[in-house]
């Protein structure tokens, strides 16, 4: 190799100040916003994005750069979008049962408490698995 | 190799991701609930996988590229295993 095209630098170097900046905003995001269900966008979006800016470029910058074909920034990113959503159902999930618990930190969104759920049923909660759902060793 | 303007930006990444960092540490300690430490953890995690990756390009070898691949495991690991004990009160049923 005898050095980058001028072009591949700044595609690289546009993919990692992207990347760096939706992190940056995602992160005021957490910082900034009044409740929780309002700051979780910041992270799971922006910061999601910002990172997937920067592996894009990484491997930009080692394959049209270096000359080298690395694909674990593919796996990471691959990772991190299906992981994501995940995470932050769970975190909403966890934010949702200490307001219903009273959790004097935890104050509702702009849309407000839910409303409690009908009937017996129950989401997200210390109560053992009904009968009929998945581990509730009755037909084992 | 690396011109100018790819330091530049890198720098600019650096400074970025050590900036979120901080923030996200505050929004760590000043909580206030639960689950607002949980998602700081885990953006934390995040931001340091974008650390990982800007350093692996710096260096210019891809060896640290496995250290990010499993922060990305482990980070989602933890912060499941973690709203999971505060729903349940217990991490594997």
């Amino acid at each position: 190799m005898t050095g980058a095209l001028p072009f591949t630098e700044w595609l690289v170097a546009a993919l990692i100040v992207v990347g760096g900046s939706f992190a940056l905003i995602g992160s005021w995001g957490l910082v900034r916003l009044p409740s929780l269900m309002e700051r979780l966008h910041g992270p799971t979006k922006a910061t999601t994005l910002g990172l997937g800016a920067m592996l894009v470029g990484s491997v930009a910058w080692f394959q049209l750069g270096l000359g080298q074909w690395t694909t674990h920034e593919m796996l990471v990113s691959v990772f991190l979008f299906v992981t994501a959503p995940i995470s932050a159902n769970m975190v909403a999930k966890v934010h949702l049962h200490r307001l219903r618990l009273g959790e004097p930190g935890a104050e509702p969104g702009p849309a407000g408490a839910p409303a409690a759920p009908p009937g017996t049923a129950d989401w997200a909660t210390h109560e053992s698995p009904h009968e009929g759902t998945p581990g509730d060793f009755v037909g084992d | 190799m690396m011109g100018p303007v790819l330091e530049g930006a890198l720098a600019f990444g650096f400074g970025a991701l050590g900036l979120a960092l901080a923030m996200n540490l505050w929004r760590l300690f000043k909580g206030p609930g639960l689950a607002d430490r949980i998602l700081a953890l885990d953006t934390m995690v995040i931001n340091v996988i974008g650390l990982i990756v800007l350093a692996g390009i710096a260096g210019g070898s891809g060896t640290s590229f496995e250290a990010a691949l499993l922060l990305a495991m482990v980070g989602f690991v933890g912060t499941v295993a973690y709203a999971k004990f505060a729903l349940r009160g217990d991490i594997i049923e």
